[in-house]
């Protein structure tokens, strides 16, 4: 807004404040003020906006920088090194040998085990909410997804250490941190599902209800096919959100340095083998690389839900 | 800012359709883009008359509130506007005078009732003294409200009540709170959207009653999608079509002997 | 019985499933801390004691509550201007374009980083920072681990802010805007009072993420299990003890960690709640 010159006075009033004797006037050192205050405030809330993204471009460049380098194709097939060859490697100014491969295995297992358990039971949930919008069960299950969403993951740690550690695998094991890993999915895709869900047109259901298709199949041949987008972003973005965990591993797949695929023995996962390369000196080097195949996967996880979000996007 | 004209001593409107005597505001072969090269209002020429109720008539849609808006530069929230012609208050262009101190001189009231739901009645009513950091001492503050609201006709009706919130009253209570709002920060000018469309016909010529009353003390510019609202009480009438201001006189003269064909056939009701 | 049936039963017994799990959370935390209440009553939560040392153990969780609501509390302070700043920039200033999408995929982003990257960086980039500032000798403790936190939290602290400065009516703004305000004064007098109950409800969720963030905690606060003496001393929060504690833990120690365990659960399930109500009150 220019600052422009100030209307003359034009009528003589007989109105109220003219008796008054109070004045609307507004000075020009007042307005001048007034008007530079709105510009500092708007600069200074755009400067603070974008000052927050640079976190993100720093960790970013920091990790590109120092990770791309070990970053090749042994590096994805390979299991981690052990310390003393890594010590040997540093020594001779070398690239450490080896990679990252028990990490990912474990990551697939446990990840892909925990969704085997939140998809199903979280799309399902997901339905009886949209489907029972009113009812009181509902309402508490709403309740509980939306406190569950908010638990801390160290605590899904303990709650998997307690129910699968020490009961049924009487060790660390890969099964008891899907365990965890799987209530920290569910409440997003239940979340998504229903909110996708209730967007559909009641007039679709009832189309297909008065073809006399039965209620079961309406919802399983019409009403989820068509929220698909909706329900896969939420997958998905549930699967981002677990794959970087790793305080609740810490407790329950515990770490490996093989590849393991049984799933009642320790296993590791990525962001297991960046906190165990970052406490072992002769391994440091190789917390960037591992740190940046993590994040390249997670930020390629949230892309993709967004695409999925844009394309797939279902016309009523 | 985008405006065409310079600074004029006195000035003359172009195309003037009504001479008005002595006008308080002139509209000068006004247009008016939301962006691009297509104009919302087109050569709009008309001087306001002081102390009486214009009314600016036509269907929707034909750039009635444009208009409005341009004169207290309202329109310029929307961010690709543009203008040819001006607008002058007095002898001054308002697109060369600072915007914020224009609407200090052309207070605006809108269609759906918008009293600020965060504050009471009593600063609703002294929101313009206290938006624009003016310090008023309590027993000023005190007097502003009451005469405000007894201007409006709503003082008895709130005095008990002042500090609640406005958005408890009913549609027209608090059309006329926003009204009270508007001349308590003394606007030379009062513009007016269409402001009793969302009310019913009895809060309505409560307020119709109120416009007249307040013509004394300022000049009235009020929009209205209701013909027989701009009968019964603006001096006034301008009626626009297409963006394009068709007609303007006295507001007898246009309802009995209207001189366009387009005129006619709006006030007989054959469109909008 | 008919398949439609069967589809019913299914639906609502996800339902009650739902429900076990959050009961066996509860209960499994109860249960697991009774051993510890038995030994430490009340007093655990007034304890300022760790002592593992065999035959005079003793645990108290006062140092680990105030680090927790020390270090959150802080990061919410910390980000409060630039939270706050992103709320307005894409829910009022700027809301459609290339700029304001970029800023929205840059904050999306940023809630896509895992704990443990944003330790690391934190570690190698940010301790040295606030160490060569001569805050804190190493750059461990309370106020590194706070200023991670608030990166981490812009996110959830400013997306639904957003969300309801867009939602504040244009007929508001145009009202104050018409008696004269400018920008700044419509921000400060319609925005914020119309839109501060969401905005704080924002807060109030990312204040619940962040007691519960662990890992890029883990790795800044220093661990000590002593009671913090201001904000640039070292300390540690309840999720961090556990991350460090837990594993190896036994006996009188490992009870005492799940009733660190469960107060944590009951602060974080308190601060949602509240946040949730408030939401709810909005939308009603
Ligand atoms: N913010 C806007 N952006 C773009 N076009 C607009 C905007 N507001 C109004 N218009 C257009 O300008 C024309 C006049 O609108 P308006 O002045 O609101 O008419 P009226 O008040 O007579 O119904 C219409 O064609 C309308 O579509
Ligand atoms: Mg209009």
């Amino acid at each position: 807004m220019h600052i422009g010159t100030k209307p003359k006075n034009l009528i003589k009033k007989k109105v109220f404040i003219q008796e008054m004797n109070i004045s609307t006037e507004i000075s020009d050192r007042k307005m001048k003020q007034r008007l530079l205050k709105d510009k500092i405030f708007t600069n200074g809330m755009i400067f603070l906006a974008f000052l927050s993204g640079v976190p993100l471009f720093l960790i970013l460049y920091q990790l590109a920088i120092k990770g791309y380098r070990q970053l090749n194709i042994s590096f994805i097939f390979e299991e981690a090194p052990d310390t003393m060859e890594a010590m040997i490697a540093v020594a001779n100014n070398e690239i450490i040998p080896g990679g990252i491969a028990n990490g990912i295995v474990g990551t697939l297992i446990i990840v892909g085990l925990a969704s085997l358990i939140a998809i199903p039971l979280g799309i399902i949930c997901g339905t009886y909410l949209a489907e029972n919008a009113k009812g009181k069960f509902a309402g508490l299950v709403r309740f509980i997804v939306d406190m569950l969403q908010g638990v801390p993951s160290i605590v899904l740690g303990v709650i998997g250490y307690i129910w699968i550690v020490k009961p049924v695998t009487s060790g660390f094991s890969a099964l008891a941190g899907s365990v965890a890993l799987s209530i920290m999915m569910l409440p997003s895709i239940v979340r998504s599902t229903e909110e996708t869900l209730k967007m559909i047109p009641g007039t679709l259901k009832e189309a297909a209800l008065s073809l006399g298709v039965p209620y079961h199949k309406v919802i399983l041949k019409v009403i989820l096919p068509t929220g698909i987008s909706g329900i896969l972003t939420g997958v998905i973005l549930g699967i981002s959100r677990i794959a970087g965990e790793t305080a609740p591993l810490m407790l329950t797949a515990l770490g490996s340095t093989v590849i393991n695929t049984n799933i009642t023995e320790p296993s590791s996962a990525v962001p297991l083998l960046v906190w165990e390369f970052y406490n072992d000196p002769n391994l440091v080097n190789m917390i960037w690389s591992a740190s940046l195949f993590l994040l390249l996967l997670i930020l390629g996880l949230n892309l993709s839900a967004k695409a999925i979000a844009r394309k797939w996007k279902v016309q009523y | 800012m985008p405006t065409e004209q310079k600074y004029k001593e006195k000035v003359v409107i172009k195309n003037p359709i009504e001479k008005i005597e002595s006008p308080v505001l002139k509209i000068d072969d006004l247009s008016v883009s939301y962006g691009g090269d297509k104009y919302a209002i087109q050569n709009v020429s008309a001087g306001i008359a002081k102390n009486k109720i214009t009314a600016i008539m036509g269907p929707s849609g034909c750039g009635k509130s444009t208009l409005l808006r341009a004169i207290n530069r309202m329109h310029e929230l929307y961010p690709n506007t543009h203008n040819k012609g001006g607008v002058y208050l007095g002898d001054e262009n308002i697109y060369e005078l600072n915007p914020i101190q224009l609407r200090r001189k052309i207070g605006m009231v809108f269609q759906r009732p918008n009293p600020f739901p965060t504050m009471s009645i009593y600063d609703n009513v002294i929101a313009g003294f206290n938006l624009n950091g003016i310090k008023l001492k309590r027993s000023e503050k005190d007097e502003i409200v009451e005469r405000s609201l007894r201007e409006v006709g709503l003082w008895d009706e709130v005095k008990d009540t002042l500090h609640n919130r406005g958005t408890f009253l009913s549609g027209g209570q608090q059309q006329r709170l926003c009204i009270a709002r508007a001349l308590a920060y003394t606007p030379d000018i009062i513009l007016l959207d269409e402001p009793t469309s969302a009310l019913d016909p009895i809060a309505t010529s409560k307020i119709e009653d109120l416009l007249v009353k307040l013509k004394k003390d300022f000049t009235i510019v009020l929009v209205t999608h209701n013909m027989s609202q701009a009968a019964r009480i603006s001096d006034y009438s301008m009626f626009m079509y297409l963006g394009e201001l068709v007609e303007y006189g006295k507001t007898k003269q246009m309802f009995t002997t209207p001189k366009d064909k387009r005129t006619e056939e709006y006030l007989t009701g054959k469109f909008g | 019985m008919n398949s439609e049936k069967i589809f019913k039963y299914l639906l609502v017994s996800s339902g009650v499933l739902m429900v076990l799990i959050a009961l066996g959370i509860v209960a499994t935390l109860f249960v697991g801390s009774i051993p510890s209440f038995k030994e430490f009553g009340f007093g655990f939560l007034f304890s300022t004691e760790w002592d593992p040392t065999e035959g005079r153990e003793s645990y108290g969780a006062l140092p680990f509550i105030i680090g927790t609501l020390l270090t959150s509390i802080l990061a919410l302070i910390i980000t409060f201007p630039f939270a706050f700043s992103i709320s307005l920039f894409l829910g009022e200033y700027f809301k459609d374009g290339a700029l304001p999408s970029f800023l929205r995929s840059v904050v999306d982003l940023l809630a896509g980083i895992p704990s443990v990257v944003y330790g690391l960086w934190g570690f190698y980039a940010l301790k040295p920072l606030v160490a060569e500032l001569g805050l804190n000798a190493q750059g461990f403790g309370i106020f590194t681990s706070s200023v991670i936190l608030a990166i981490m939290i812009i996110p959830y602290a400013s997306s639904l802010g957003a969300e309801v400065i867009s939602m504040v009516p244009g007929s508001l703004k145009e009202a104050a805007y018409s008696l004269g305000a400018t920008r700044f004064e419509v921000v400060r007098n319609v925005i914020v009072p119309n839109a501060g109950s969401g905005i704080f409800a924002g807060y109030i969720l990312a204040l619940g993420r962040a007691i519960g963030e662990t890992m890029a905690v883990t790795m800044l606060i220093g661990n000590s299990n002593n009671m913090p003496t201001g904000i640039f001393d070292l300390g540690n929060t309840m999720a961090s003890l556990i991350a460090n504690q837990f594993g190896e833990a036994e006996g009188l120690k490992y009870t005492a960690l799940i009733e660190i365990g469960l107060i944590l659960f009951v602060i974080t399930g308190i601060v949602n709640y509240i946040g949730k109500l408030i939401m709810k009150k909005l939308s009603a």
